[in-house]
């Protein structure tokens, strides 16, 4: 008895609806709440920017085009699994052996074809209005460059670097302001990739490539590297600020000024200088102009340390400098032996980094 | 196709003893012990990669989890990756070949039995030399451990500023070791299926499963010099001071990413057509029909592997080719989808007008028809280069390649167990035991796999070894961890049945599932010369002649 409750067609044809329901779920339940879930902060089918509507839009289409192939293919084997099934009560007897039928074999030959080429144009024609875009008057351009395991980040015409937090300005009022990112790496493959604004570019050693987003809502964007790069590939995470164009003009004159030169923390300074810091880090303004680690000039003007590991807390950022292999371990920065002292001066030596 | 017995005369000295026993697995070169020794061997490694994803799985069953080390979790997933592409999907494609291949043409043995023993033991040998990797790679100044490059090991990540001591060596050196194997094992397969066949057995009178055997061998020698070539040039690299993916002295990352892909993606279908070769089989046996358009399902397959060579660079729509050349790939791939949606209905009319024994075998070919057909339309997504810039390297392609590599591969190859195994052993494998295998393998991959599409659309990238609270994912991957344990545990059923049966199951007599093909004319087990008299064939299916003389097949063929 078990055996039939396994091996028959209700079961089956159980199992294939289910299936069919899930389908339909990817199908129209794009960026609406799945299961419950909201799609969250890197749903691609939520883009706020484009070129990442732009692929959304396509993507719908080849949704749709997918959908309909799935539930006629499906719907055939199983009304053919059901239709043709054994049956209890039958003679034994052989079905009509039949060997096939060039008509028909045409016949679905010709409709892939047909579909086939609907999808080269539409894909055509998206691929060369995304790569193909030339940058217009007022493009923003920025350099990123890949690191082990953060990001770099360059303003080249406006003598800005920082890390891991790229701000770009809206295409509000002020009319369109997309930013152009050049892509580089300083030492293995990594992608860059924010869902909600664009789809994935690698970062390549050796090798310079080039995407553009231009969000039009201002807000924080988070993504992650794409590209298995070593260690700690999972915790190489980007975040993009979309700024109001005139919220963004004010942020690039903070960046811009060299390092403030607060008093109240000489000690630490002291202490900064005199350890190897300095072969690492850039600070503007001062002797420290070590390119290997993130520029630090205005550190406490980021959201996150670590490239989005911690919240940039004053005490997650002396548990940082004690010892970042505690946070991210096998990151490249290492314990330096520090004594509980001077970790306190030159956490507040950093904290003046406005 | 008499089957009286003949006596052969057997060297004595081999008694039944396991050391005896174990003495003639060493020394055969018999293509039925090489099958099984190799489908065996793979087996194994199926179940210790199959472990790895459990825990990789279980790693990420929880945001923030400190279940593995972010090292040994990357370890994980490229071991798993090469093992199931290297040690499980390579050698159960030449395990299926040898086995199958000589009794499915009439003949006796391999073209060249030497060497393939020769093959296997490079397998064998390549898959342990890439285990040893754990206790052997540390050396004196303690770099390192397993491969931690992942399965495509891109370029620079390979180079020895990147990947200090000598894991990546051993990941080189044990696939070089294996890509012998798999070269040798091609050859054979080939000269076989070209020289060996019985009398009447014209090309077009194969069974399909040897055609597609024929292709995908074919496929072999091409692909796999691509990779080889790589790993010597990097090798060169990381000790003979060259630089061709050395990207601080010149070199192109790039480059090798082509040079893999060009390996890589026909590697896909080399390991799809045997899949295809079982459904080929087994669909019509249980629909009691002949395949739907014979010639039509050769044409389709040497056009996928014509069509599959020329695809590679649709891994690589993120490395910033131009607009052309990601147009270029795009409609490669599209056109792949031709030939192999023509094969789904090919078999969908070979099920029409049937009558469908719902055995376990065919079960499993409903399974891959289904998750085929889905695995082949989210590859159709894939090839839609602006949504692939949303979806490449995120768990949506995980679910996708496993919907391709499970849902689909491991599905046909499970027909091809539950249908082949009485040949091989004489007995059958019990058919409750292989329900609850096939339906928790059903459940617990859709539990996994189908989750894993969303994971994706909502960015989740692939190789992460951990991921913040928040973004949507954490009911997901938890539902896609209990799926691996559904699937583990439906693994474990099949490891208990096949054991089990050889002792316990039905005895199968030479035909159990009522079959047309030459295997099935001879005992379960076949004895060590296959067949008493060579057969002769004059269709396509000489069982069916010979059990239906009224009506035989070669009047219509």
């Amino acid at each position: 008895m078990r055996r039939q409750l396994f091996g028959n067609q209700r079961a089956l044809r159980g199992f294939f609806l289910l299936m069919l329901a899930l389908i339909c779920i990817i199908a129209l339940g794009h960026g609406e709440p799945v299961f419950g879930i909201d799609g969250g902060v890197t749903n691609i089918f939520k883009p706020l920017a484009q070129p990442a509507q732009e692929i959304k839009e396509t993507s719908f289409l080849v949704l749709a085009v997918c959908a309909v192939i799935f539930v006629v293919v499906a719907g055939l084997l199983l009304y053919g699994l059901i239709r043709f099934r054994h049956r209890a009560g039958d003679d034994g007897s052989e079905p009509p052996q039949v060997y096939g039928s060039n008509q028909i074999e045409l016949a679905w030959t010709v409709l892939p074809v047909l579909i086939v080429f609907v999808l080269i144009l539409v894909t055509s024609r998206t691929i060369a209005d995304i790569q193909d875009r030339k940058p217009p008057q007022g493009t923003l351009q920025t350099t990123i460059v890949g690191h082990q395991w953060w990001w770099e980040i360059r303003y080249p015409g406006l003598n800005i670097v920082t890390a891991n937090e790229l701000h770009v300005p809206a295409s509000d009022g002020r009319g369109p302001r997309p930013t152009f990112l050049k892509l580089q790496s300083a030492d293995v493959a990594h992608s860059f990739w924010v869902p909600q604004l664009a789809g994935k570019t690698d970062l390549i050693p050796n090798r310079e490539n080039l995407m553009w987003i231009e969000p039009t809502k201002p807000g924080t964007y988070l993504g992650n590297c794409a590209e298995y790069c070593g260690t700690q590939h999972a915790r190489m995470l980007i975040r993009v600020v979309v700024h109001s164009s005139d919220e963004f003009d004010r942020w690039v004159t903070e960046q811009q000024k060299n390092a403030s030169v607060a008093t109240n923390a000489d000690e630490g300074r002291k202490a900064f200088f005199a350890n190897s810091c300095v072969n690492c880090h850039t600070i503007r303004g001062t002797s420290a102009q070590g390119k290997f680690g993130p520029d630090l000039t205005h550190l406490m003007s980021r959201e996150m340390l670590a490239a989005g590991v911690v919240p940039n807390t004053p005490d997650n950022l002396r548990r940082w400098v004690r010892d970042p292999q505690k946070i991210k371990v096998g990151c490249l920065m290492p314990n330096m032996q520090l004594t509980d002292q001077e970790v306190d001066h030159i956490t507040a030596y950093l904290q003046t980094l406005k | 196709m008499a089957t009286q017995e003949i006596t052969i005369p057997v060297d004595r000295a081999l008694g039944s003893s396991f050391v005896d026993r174990l003495h003639g697995l060493v020394v055969t070169v018999d293509h039925k012990k090489l099958g099984l020794m190799y489908i065996g061997t793979a087996l194994g490694f199926l179940v210790v990669a199959g472990l790895m994803a459990v825990a990789i799985r279980l790693q990420l069953i929880i945001p923030n989890n400190t279940f593995l080390e972010p090292d040994v979790f990357n370890r994980f997933f490229t071991m798993h990756g090469t093992s199931m592409v290297f040690l499980v999907g390579m050698p159960i494609i030449a395990g299926f070949g040898n086995y199958l291949v000589p009794l499915m043409i009439g003949t006796r043995d391999m073209a060249f039995p030497r060497l393939n023993a020769f093959g296997y033991w490079m397998f064998l040998f390549g898959g342990l030399l890439l285990y040893f990797s754990y206790l052997g790679s540390p050396g004196l100044a303690g770099h390192g451990s397993a491969p931690d490059v992942g399965w495509f090991a891109y370029a620079p990540l390979t180079s020895r500023a990147f990947s200090r001591g000598t894991s990546t060596d051993y990941w080189i050196l044990s696939l070089m070791l294996t890509s012998i194997g798999s070269t040798v094992s091609a050859i054979n397969i080939i000269a076989t299926i070209i020289a060996l066949r019985c009398p009447g057995m014209k090309l077009m009178r194969m069974p399909l499963l040897v055609w597609l055997m024929l292709v995908t061998n074919f496929m072999i020698l091409l692909a796999l010099p691509g990779l080889s070539g790589a790993q010597i040039m990097l090798l060169i690299d990381r000790y003979l001071g060259a630089h061709f993916f050395d990207t601080q002295a010149g070199g192109s990352a790039v480059i090798w990413q082509h040079f893999f892909w060009i390996f890589g993606h026909p590697e896909v279908y080399i390991l799809m057509i045997p899949a295809f070769a079982c459904l080929s089989e087994i669909v019509p046996v249980f629909s009691r029909k002949p395949i739907f358009g014979y010639p039509i399902m050769v044409g389709a397959t040497a056009m996928i592997g014509l069509i599959s060579m020329s695809v590679w660079a649709h891994h690589m729509f993120t490395v910033g080719m131009t607009s052309v050349g990601n147009t270029f790939f795009a409609i490669s791939t599209f056109l792949v989808g031709i030939p192999t949606g023509i094969k789904i209905f090919n078999w969908l009319g070979t099920m029409y007008g049937g009558k469908i024994r719902f055995d376990v075998p065919m079960l499993f070919c409903i399974g891959f028809l289904f998750q085929f057909l889905i695995a082949g339309l989210t590859g159709v997504m894939l090839a839609v280069a602006p949504f692939n810039w949303q979806l490449t390297d995120s768990y949506f392609v995980v679910a996708h390649f496993h919907y391709t590599l499970v849902g689909a591969f491991l599905f046909g190859i499970f027909a091809g167990f539950y249908y082949w195994y009485p040949k091989a052993v004489g007995r059958m494998l019990d058919r409750r035991l292989g329900l609850w295998h096939f339906w928790l393998f059903a459940i617990g991959f859709h539990l996994t796999f189908d989750t894993e599409h969303f994971a994706g659309l909502l960015g989740m990238p692939r190789r992460i070894f951990t991921y913040d609270a928040g973004r949507g994912w954490d009911t997901l991957n938890l539902i896609a961890t209990v799926g691996a344990l559904v699937q583990a545990t439906a693994v474990l059923l099949l490891a208990i049945n096949i054991v089990r049966s050889v002792k316990k199951g039905d005895p199968a007599g030479n035909d159990p599932w009522d079959a047309w093909t030459l295997e099935w004319s001879t005992t379960s087990p076949p004895p060590d010369y296959n067949f008493a008299t060579i057969p002769t064939v004059r269709s396509r299916r000489p069982l069916w002649d010979l059990k239906h003389p009224e009506d035989p097949d070669w009047k219509y063929e």
